[in-house]
């Protein structure tokens, strides 16, 4: 199992703040993407047309980064604090 | 040499802060540099209200990390950012980033290098409330280049 959490632009377009996912292997943030922009309209804008980035275990990942079963995995859109 | 983050709910005092570091630094520490960043209203923007989110847990890991980058670079003492979450109204304060050092030009180097990397790279979130709706905020590209900036003159250090 992992945990995929949604920030933001993400969570209002996909009304979803976390997500619980079998993980039968060891997968990586590149191919969860492609799994969840397969789930419906919404998903694929938010996962193939903008940039979202990527964090596991809360470190910023990129699409090589591995996930693991027990992973802490999260998306979002570029930050804007400040 | 203590660091300190924080996220507050509630409102920013960045004078109650300020004081907070002119008391607690090291009586070596001859400079003190803030940065208060606050809401803006622009006329031909204008904005009700400022939706602040964020990923806690990863906020804090974040500025954290950003903070023992500026420390590897400057001899400093204290450091403190505090950043606001939840809503907030033009005017009010969002963010305090505070640094104490025993000169002027670490401090003012390190206040400006430690917002530069708040804003590209802690995972915090805008939403502007305004009479039309509301909308998310879009990154600048310019935010990029200024945390850019600090990582091509250390590359010409080397």
């Amino acid at each position: 199992m992992i945990e995929v959490l949604f920030f933001a632009r993400l969570r209002e377009t996909l009304d979803l703040a976390r997500l619980v996912l079998d993980l039968p292997e060891p997968t990586t943030v590149g191919a969860l993407k492609a799994q969840l922009a397969a789930r419906g309209a919404h998903w694929q804008t938010q996962f193939a047309g903008r940039q979202v980035l990527a964090a596991v275990n809360q470190e910023m990942a990129d699409d090589a980064t591995p996930i693991r079963p027990g992973d802490e995995v999260a998306f979002f859109p570029p930050a804007t604090g400040g | 040499m203590t660091d300190d983050v924080r996220i507050l709910t509630t409102a920013l005092d960045p004078a109650a802060l300020t004081a907070e570091l002119v008391e607690d630094r090291a009586h070596s520490q001859g400079a003190l540099v803030t940065f208060v960043g606050m809401v803006r209203d622009l006329s031909d923007n204008p904005v009700s209200a400022m939706q602040l989110e964020h990923y806690p847990g990863m906020t804090e890991k974040s500025l954290a990390a950003i903070i023992g980058r500026a420390r590897a670079r400057w001899p400093l003492g204290r450091v403190l950012i505090v950043h606001r979450v939840g809503m907030l109204h033009p005017g009010e304060p969002i963010v305090f980033v505070g640094v104490t050092g025993s000169h002027r030009r670490e401090a003012f180097a390190a206040c400006e290098f430690l917002m530069d990397y708040l804003k590209t790279e802690a995972p915090f979130w805008k939403k502007e409330i305004t009479p039309e709706g509301e909308r998310w905020v879009e990154a600048k590209q310019s935010d990029g280049e200024a945390a850019q900036r600090w990582r091509a003159a250390q590359q010409q250090q080397q």
